[in-house]
């Protein structure tokens, strides 16, 4: 073997940065699911009757369901009636009114993650939803987007104190019956972040949630709903870690979106869940799904991620274009080391007339990773003039990784215009010796390969988290390549 | 002080040797040429001295500037001053030119001890050195070598000679691709770096090259082995006679000559 391929190895090995545990008392609900667990847990949010109802009807449905097996990805079967669905911090459930009331043991932990939610307060730009196992911890500058009409807060209070649209757009973009893990989020999600942006707002500050497992054997199912009135706009952030542990568990999230006439939401994700050791022992089952209705017209929805996390990933990013000339995006940075899998990609649905939508995949496989990229692109009999753009890339850092692309056409209308692009490439061993040659290392060689690679996705995200971004690629490929 | 010293240099890739024994001095502030014909092992000899991982070094020495050069990584080599400029440049698509040259820059400053350029002085820097290759600005916003001619390459190549300063450059073949005038226009550039402190080593096919790039010395390369040295005359004779007058076994079997 080369020294290019030695050091290809070296580069993917830098240990995790966010594995430490909180140690804080915790309630939580005994293992097992079933239709007690779930009013249990509809009691402790003191959630209306609606709630309740809906997340029965979700369980029973679920019941019916058996767990999707089409996916590129490989585990053990996951025993539901061994998690616990809810664990949540003891001191939170008094619902602390303000951050000083907050346990101080929970904020040392996001200082830890590197955002302090108290300076955090002071410093303008981002507002940041805090989720600790099932519960929200804080949600910063509420007073002040408060001024502007703007809710954003946690998906409990949403259901309390906003329940009208809550019920109006829960279920809207992803019904329970979507698909086996959306019927089980609904069925027992804790908690997560809303957002409301009334008509002709555009929301002045960045809007984030970050996602923090940290309970051991529970699952992490969260519920992300934001609406975008008539002409409004907002740029939503979204970060999660979580401990490092020998067992896998399991995060079923759900995300809406909704963008009314002339509005447009940005949704970013860096999603850095705890990948597993080495050996592929332990890690995040990542089984999220994601979606958003561009209802109106000119509506605008995209979607940035960079996933460098998770044993496994298996999620699918989606836009229905249903307004006339509504526009979907899709930029994605995902990357597979030591013994990840990956199976993520887009699903674009053109209803409207002259809707586009535009897909860039760049998938990153190290050490023994599997990446697929798989996406859908629908355009149908209504959707005159509509265009679609995909471009889906995979990187190889070695020689034990894989990549694989299963991209879905369907076409009905023959006005509509598709094009797909697609290139696998390998750092070649001639272009790390040029670098050498220029005195460069071979880790920054890689590195500036991976960013050249990746910057048509980095560009779309907010500043600050593409530098973030950035450093996280560094770090979770460091030592894969040589 | 000799800049570099090879002794019975030789190398290969495992199972086919190459170089089979090279004995070479060179003095900062020489030019050496390394001619010879296809196959003879000039290219090899250029790859093994910025110490490319696939060649075996399978005997000898090499020593630069005092030091081990064999026992260096080639970003080590880089740093203390080697420079090859390749015959075929590599391209890295969606590596930003200015930024792939401050790295190295910077790389090569850390490893001297000087503060790193920033991004404003390094452009100050760099224009300098454009308005010498008459290198068009347009080839700076673009990906490392990604689209260029051959004749742009081989400019970029030297480009990045002239910004990292090297005190032993290499030029494999530089001149393979290029017309009279981008061949004049690398040429003032190499010439305008020659200084006391710098030793070239000029590998090249033809003699064409050595009209505007004057070597102090010229040396046939073949059959991995330097079989003749001169002076810059060597170089027109072999523009005139070709390879074969030395490299027919007759003229270099010891027993003839003495016979």
């Amino acid at each position: 073997m080369s020294a290019a391929t030695d050091i290809i190895e070296q580069f993917v090995t830098t240990e995790y940065q966010y594995g430490f545990v909180t140690d804080v008392e915790v309630d939580t609900v005994p293992a097992g699911l079933n239709e007690g667990v779930i009013r249990l847990l509809s009691s402790k949010k003191n959630e209306p009757e609606f709630m309740l109802e809906w997340r029965l009807r979700a369980y029973r449905h679920w019941l019916t369901m058996k767990e999707p097996q089409w996916a590129n990805i490989h585990h053990l079967p996951i025993d539901y009636q061994a998690i616990s669905y809810y664990s949540a911090p003891k001191s939170q459930s008094s619902q602390p009114k303000s951050l000083a009331e907050v346990e101080p043991e929970l904020l040392k932990t996001y200082q830890k993650l590197g955002i302090p939610l108290r300076e955090q307060e002071r410093l303008a730009g981002v507002a940041v939803d805090a989720v600790f196992d099932s519960v929200s911890v804080a949600t910063t500058f509420r007073a002040q987007l408060a001024k502007l009409g703007i809710l954003f807060c946690s998906f409990s209070e949403a259901v309390r104190e906003h329940p009208e649209l809550v019920r109006k757009h829960l279920g809207s973009v992803v019904p329970y019956r979507d698909n086996f893990f959306a019927a089980l989020n609904a069925a027992v999600f804790s908690d997560g972040s809303f957002c409301y942006i009334p008509a002709g707002v555009r929301c002045p500050m960045e809007l984030s949630t970050y996602f923090r497992i940290n309970a051991a054997n529970t699952g992490q199912f969260e519920r992300t709903l934001i609406v975008a009135e008539p002409g409004s706009y907002v740029s939503y952030l979204e970060g999660c870690t979580a401990p490092m542990r020998d067992t896998n568990q399991l995060h079923a999230a759900v995300v809406e979106l909704v963008a009314l006439d002339n509005a447009e939401i940005k949704y970013s994700t860096v999603q850095n869940w705890y990948p597993g050791d080495k050996e592929g022992r332990g890690g995040i089952y990542n089984f999220v799904t994601k979606r958003g209705l561009a209802k109106g017209v000119n509506s605008k929805i995209s979607w940035t991620q960079v996933e460098t996390g998770s044993a496994i990933t298996w999620k699918y990013p989606s836009v229905i274009l249903q307004g006339d000339n509504s526009t979907g995006e899709f930029y994605s940075v995902a990357v597979t080391n030591n013994y990840q899998q990956a199976d993520t990609g887009a699903k674009m649905i053109h209803l409207g007339k002259n809707t586009r939508s535009t897909i860039v995949s760049k998938g990153i496989s190290a050490g023994h990773g599997q990446n697929s990229y798989r996406g859908l692109v629908k355009i149908l009999k209504s959707a005159g003039g509509a265009r679609n753009f995909s471009r889906c890339d995979s990187l190889l850092l070695g020689n034990q990784c894989g990549a694989h692309t299963f991209p879905y056409l369907e076409v009905k209308n023959p006005t509509a215009q598709v094009e797909h692009e697609a290139c696998t490439s390998k750092i070649g061993e001639d272009q790390i010796f040029y670098f050498n040659q220029r005195g460069i290392s071979t880790q920054d060689a890689v590195n500036m390969i991976v960013n050249g690679y990746c910057k048509d996705v980095f560009r779309h995200l907010p500043m600050e988290f593409a530098v973030e971004a950035q450093k996280l690629l560094g770090v979770s490929l460091e030592g894969s390549v040589g | 002080m000799s800049l570099l010293v090879l002794d019975r240099l030789s190398a290969g890739i495992p199972g086919k040797p190459i170089l089979k024994g090279i004995n070479l001095r060179v003095n900062a502030g020489e030019v050496h040429a390394i001619m010879g014909p296809n196959g003879s092992g000039k290219s090899t000899l250029a790859q093994v001295l910025a110490g490319r991982p696939e060649y075996e070094i399978t005997g000898g020495t090499a020593r630069y500037d005092g030091k081990d050069l064999l026992a260096m990584s080639p970003e080590e080599r880089a740093r203390e001053g080697v420079f090859l400029a390749f015959q075929y440049p590599v391209e890295l698509p969606g590596v930003n030119g200015p930024y792939f040259l401050k790295a190295a820059l910077n790389a090569i400053r850390k490893h001297r001890g000087l503060e790193p350029l920033d991004a404003m002085d390094f452009l100050g820097f760099i224009q300098e050195k454009m308005k010498v290759l008459e290198l068009d600005a347009s080839l700076l916003n673009r990906s490392v070598n990604e689209g260029f001619s051959g004749g742009e390459k081989k400019r970029n190549e030297i480009f990045q000679m002239a910004v990292l300063e090297p005190k032993l450059a290499i030029l494999d073949e530089t001149d393979s691709g290029l017309d009279i005038d981008a061949l004049k226009v690398v040429a003032a550039g190499v010439n305008q770096l020659r200084s006391p402190d710098q030793a070239q080593l000029v590998i090249t096919h033809y003699q064409r090259l050595l009209n505007y790039l004057v070597p102090d010395y010229v040396h046939v390369l073949f059959d991995g082995r330097l079989v003749k040295s001169g002076g810059p005359e060597l170089a027109l004779e072999l523009e005139e006679r070709g390879y074969d007058w030395i490299t027919k076994p007759a003229a270099v079997s010891p027993e003839l000559v003495t016979a």
